[in-house]
């Protein structure tokens, strides 16, 4: 492979159209779910460990920083979902034109923030 | 270019499809631990869900899934943004040094979740 080919992608100079902020997004909630994928399998742990474990957890959940954790967790999981589906959807050949990327991004976007306010509103 | 020899498939179309596997059994796993949390599930409940053959199976699949997602994606992410071109050798030296504690943390989690499933 050529090394040496011009580089043009200064992405400070550029305004980041809907789709590159669908992509970021996607990145960052997947980055996001990494760091949380310790905690998950901590929650798993302490959960099945014994009925005390299992209350114990419980009642770690009910505090006001850990609820904020499970919703900030909780939505970044929903957005990285939603916006696997439509990679999923893209793969199969639909929406693949500019307009159709477009449209994916913001149905990807507006049901992810309805999504996430639910979850809010049930989780309070 | 020291990029591919760290990829989990050695090659783009494995990884690729690696990706949607693992993203469509997380997915399905996902939304079966949602429902049974959303339903309010106790402790005897909890216990026993994961007491079956099929839940163990599926959530040892699940955590290998995981493995191998995160894998794909945080060697996407980091081959994107810690490199040579942008930071010099400086960021082959960190993109390295990170994927090896991102696979090392990720080999745990397999050994974890056996230990969590057959571990009692």
């Amino acid at each position: 492979m050529k090394d040496n080919r011009p580089v043009n992608l200064d992405i400070g100079s550029m305004r980041l159209p809907i789709t590159a902020w669908a992509s970021i997004s996607h990145r960052i909630s997947g980055v996001v779910l990494f760091a949380a994928s310790f905690g998950m399998l901590w929650a798993l742990d302490i959960s099945l460990a014994s009925a005390e474990g299992f209350a114990r957890l419980g009642e770690l959940l009910g505090s006001v920083p850990a609820k904020v954790a499970l919703w900030a967790v909780g939505t970044a999981l929903i957005y990285h979902s939603l916006a696997g589906i439509k990679h999923l959807v893209m793969d199969f050949g639909i929406g693949e034109s500019m307009e159709g990327g477009i449209l994916g991004s913001r149905l990807v976007i507006a049901a992810s923030v309805i999504i996430s306010v639910l979850l809010g509103v049930s989780l309070w | 270019m020291v990029t591919a020899v760290t990829s989990l498939g050695r090659s783009g179309l494995s990884d690729w499809l690696l990706q949607r596997v693992s993203a469509v059994v997380l997915l399905a796993y996902f939304i079966l631990i949602g429902w049974v949390v959303a339903s309010g599930i106790d402790y005897v409940g909890w216990q026993a869900l994961f007491a079956t053959a099929w839940m163990r199976v599926f959530t040892l699949l699940a955590v290998l899934s995981l493995a191998a997602h995160a894998w794909i994606g945080m060697w996407s992410v980091l081959t994107d943004y810690l490199t040579e071109r942008l930071m010099g050798t400086k960021g082959n030296v960190l993109r390295i040094g990170l994927q090896l504690c991102i696979s090392l943390l990720l080999f745990i989690y397999v050994i974890w979740g056996v230990q969590i499933l057959w571990g009692n």
